[in-house]
């Protein structure tokens, strides 16, 4: 299991570095490099050349370039090789071109826990909402309470996390005269203030878990028919154990295997999910700073988050697999 | 024994006929209700997107006009004068309005007991009007409400939402389809290479596989549609100069070239995920035994590739593709949405609403020109993901006639739900 951990983050290392030189070609391809995008029309050549100078866009963009002056390999003399530096050792990882050029990592130091947490209790949401149904509709196939929750399962499939959004405000506001708090004040972390923590995440996350929760509901409904099939549950029938010890004890626990899978597969949703809900419902996160980010061109902003997505990303696959053999005996990984 | 070998025989005797295709049909039809719902939301997105230039009551991108009666005239006048007497109106300087075909633009307005007296400027044919003329005002219409003309009503831009929203389902439809057709194609082709070939070539394949499937969907559309979509960029100056594609309103799409690179970044995604997936079928296909016989006989790679390995793989692409192409319309509405696909006036459902003001104004009331796009975009999953399931219930015997249709459903539905 160790050795298996150990070549899994191996394989990762190749797989970051294409991650980044993939970023970071793609936001340098764009024709202007990133003081002209910023500066625009307005600016002079002097100014252009301070701003390149300052964010030492006059080094060669790649480590390995056919240059007069500079030897082959030059590690330290490269945009890419100084990003990624700046990235490992110093844990920068760089600055905006906005006005007044805010640290990234400043602004993930805020954003983060927002972030993080809209996407916690998006789980517990979707967790909630996914395998109880899922469950009771398997114990009870074929019956009205099996027929409703599939159609709500579908339902929730199909509509896109923005239009629901979208309804719930403008509905929570016609009908209730209810807006979420987000909208006057500004975050209010659990500890400061439970209560409008709550009311700032309870519907964003709901919206967001919906899709999630569809694709849960269905996994775990299919995956307890499955299971209900084993003999080792008709023996717990025959051994005359209540009903709900069957599903509870024996049959839940093998069923949620795929489940654990699924979530970690969804985090990729979660992180798009994010960057979507963020900016309906006005959530300082870092999604909402990425859509920003990319709107304005801003890209070293864009191309570092792209990359910590990636590598969220990546490593939550990989502590998925690892969950998976340890929540399934019967998998092993050599 | 003759008696157990007649056995069977009388069984298929007793067996009822087979009834015939179109009663099969009509019964499998009764067996899944929810299916038949999908095939029509389906089947409504095809024929509002190819006939959509037919079916629209307005131009989408047109302001509408109204033609309105603000007044009468309270004396009559005749071919030269230039001074009305005018009677519950509310005229201002500079209104252009008709008398009967004469066109009339207000100079100067004095309130008087009746109405107004205004000083105007006559037409280029003047002719005389008798008192109780009607004065006619050709007015835009914006947030007019749902009504028997506008049936989804009009938005903020006075423009008409049903033939909007029935031009969306075109812009949808081909970018789906644009989306799919790319994507499905260009990852068979690497999926095929990269699992017959292996070795190195599988691995380069197979790593650059794994560097785009490390971004989450959303994210990396939204960079490559950055990248490709500027307004110097090397792709959108080969569409543009070096592809027949015409630059603008093509097929009643404004900004055609924009919707094309929105559908290219799509298929771009969609070829990643096909890559990986025809791969490994093809991994198990290029293990038959016709494979090495085709090899023995002397065939070229490419032969056995085209002859022998596409083939099989046919059905897996299409319906990859077939699962696949909600996921792409998603797709498309979501950065239209984010403000980073179709541009604004195309009528795409996303960006109609991701509308700043229609979105500020629907929190006033006004919340047709938002729902019924999103509405239209919903019903098309819906319709997708319904058909899937019953699809999944046919196809699968195991399931057929149990009833368990929504089980293996992290399969289609589940990938749509997943990838955005």
């Amino acid at each position: 299991m160790r050795d298996y951990i150990i070549r899994r983050l191996l394989i990762l290392i190749p797989v970051m570095i294409g991650v980044s030189l993939l970023t970071f070609s793609l936001f340098n391809i764009i024709p202007g490099d990133a003081c002209v995008l910023r500066l625009g029309f307005g600016s002079t050549p002097e100014t252009l050349a301070d701003c390149r100078e300052q964010h030492g866009l006059n080094d060669p963009l790649f480590p390995i370039s056919i240059n007069s002056d500079l030897p082959l390999i030059h590690l330290g003399n490269s945009q890419y090789g100084d990003w990624l530096t700046d990235i490992i050792v110093h844990q920068d990882l760089g600055q905006s071109l906005a006005e007044g050029g805010a640290e990234v990592s400043t602004e993930l130091q805020r954003r983060l826990p927002i972030t993080v947490e809209l996407m916690i209790v998006t789980i517990i949401f979707a967790l909630l909402l996914g395998i109880i149904p899922g469950m009771v509709s398997a114990i009870r196939p074929n019956t009205p309470l099996d027929w409703a929750t599939r159609i709500v399962s579908v339902l929730w499939l199909s509509i896109p996390s923005f239009y629901l959004a979208i309804l719930m405000i403008t509905f929570g506001l016609l009908w209730f005269g209810w807006t979420p708090p987000q909208f006057g004040t500004g975050y209010v972390p659990i500890y400061e203030d439970p209560w409008i923590n709550i009311q700032q995440f309870f519907f964003p996350a709901l919206v967001l878990s919906v899709g999630i929760a569809a694709v849960i509901m269905r996994l775990t409904r299919s995956a307890m028919l499955e299971v209900l099939r084993n003999d080792y549950i008709r023996t717990a029938w025959s051994k005359g154990l209540r009903e709900r010890t069957v599903v509870w004890r024996h049959a839940l626990k093998n069923a949620l295997i795929p489940v654990v899978t699924l979530i970690g597969l969804q985090i990729g949703a979660l992180i798009g999910g994010a960057v979507i809900i963020e900016s309906v419902y006005n959530l300082n996160g870092v999604g909402k700073y990425t859509l920003e980010a990319i709107i304005r061109r801003d890209l070293f902003v864009v191309q570092s988050l792209t990359l910590m997505f990636a590598a969220v990303y990546v490593l939550s696959n990989l502590m998925v697999d690892v969950a998976y053999a340890w929540l399934d005996p019967r998998i092993h990984y050599n | 024994m003759a008696r157990e070998i007649a056995l069977p025989l009388e069984l298929e005797e007793e067996q009822p006929e087979r009834p015939r295709r179109p009663r099969r049909l009509l019964q499998t039809a009764r067996r899944h209700p929810l299916g038949v719902f999908g095939l029509v939301c389906v089947g409504l997105l095809f024929f509002c997107g190819i006939f959509a230039d037919l079916l629209v009551p307005y131009d989408p991108i047109a302001t509408i006009r109204e033609t309105r009666t603000f007044g009468t005239l309270v004396e009559a006048v005749d071919a030269t004068d230039d001074r009305l007497s005018v009677a519950d109106s509310q005229v201002e300087i500079g209104t252009n309005f008709n008398i009967e075909n004469e066109r009339i633009t207000v100079l100067t307005v004095n309130p008087s007991s009746e109405g107004a007296t205004v000083l105007v400027q006559r037409g280029s044919s003047p002719t005389a009007h008798p008192a109780g003329s009607v004065l006619q005002l050709e007015t835009a219409i914006p947030l007019e409400s749902p009504s028997f003309k506008h049936p989804f009503g009009t938005d903020h831009n006075a423009k008409d939402v049903l033939s909007r929203v029935i031009f969306g389902a075109r812009i949808s439809l081909l970018i789906g389809i644009v989306a799919i057709s790319t994507g499905v194609t260009a990852g068979a082709i690497l999926g095929v290479i990269s699992g017959y070939f292996g070795k190195i070539i599988d691995t380069i394949i197979q790593r650059g596989v794994d560097i785009l499937l490390a971004f989450p969907a959303v994210v990396l559309l939204l960079a490559i549609i950055t990248v490709i979509g500027d307004e110097d960029s090397a792709v959108r100056k080969f569409l543009s100069n070096s592809t027949p594609l015409p630059d603008r309103d093509f097929i009643g799409i404004p900004n055609f070239i924009d919707v094309f690179i929105v559908a290219l970044a799509i298929g771009l995604a969609v070829a990643v995920f096909t890559t990986r997936v025809v791969r490994g079928a093809v991994l198990s296909i290029k293990e038959n035994v016709y494979v090495d016989a085709a090899r023995a006989m002397g065939a070229s790679d490419a032969r056995i590739m085209m002859r022998h390995i596409f083939p099989n793989v046919i059905a897996l692409v299409v319906i990859l593709g077939s699962v696949l192409l909600p996921v792409a319309i998603l797709a498309e509405a979501t950065i239209s949405f984010l403000g980073i696909g179709v541009p604004i006036p195309t009528p795409s459902w996303g960006a109609d609403l991701s509308d700043e003001k229609s979105r500020s104004l629907m929190l006033e009331g006004y919340w047709w020109p938002v729902f019924f796009p999103g509405f239209a975009l919903s019903l098309v999953v819906l319709g997708f993901n319904m058909l899937g399931d019953a699809f999944r219930d046919l196809s699968d015997p195991r399931l057929r006639g149990s009833g368990l249709g929504g089980g293996g459903g992290s399969g289609g539905g589940g990938g749509g739900g997943g990838a955005i």
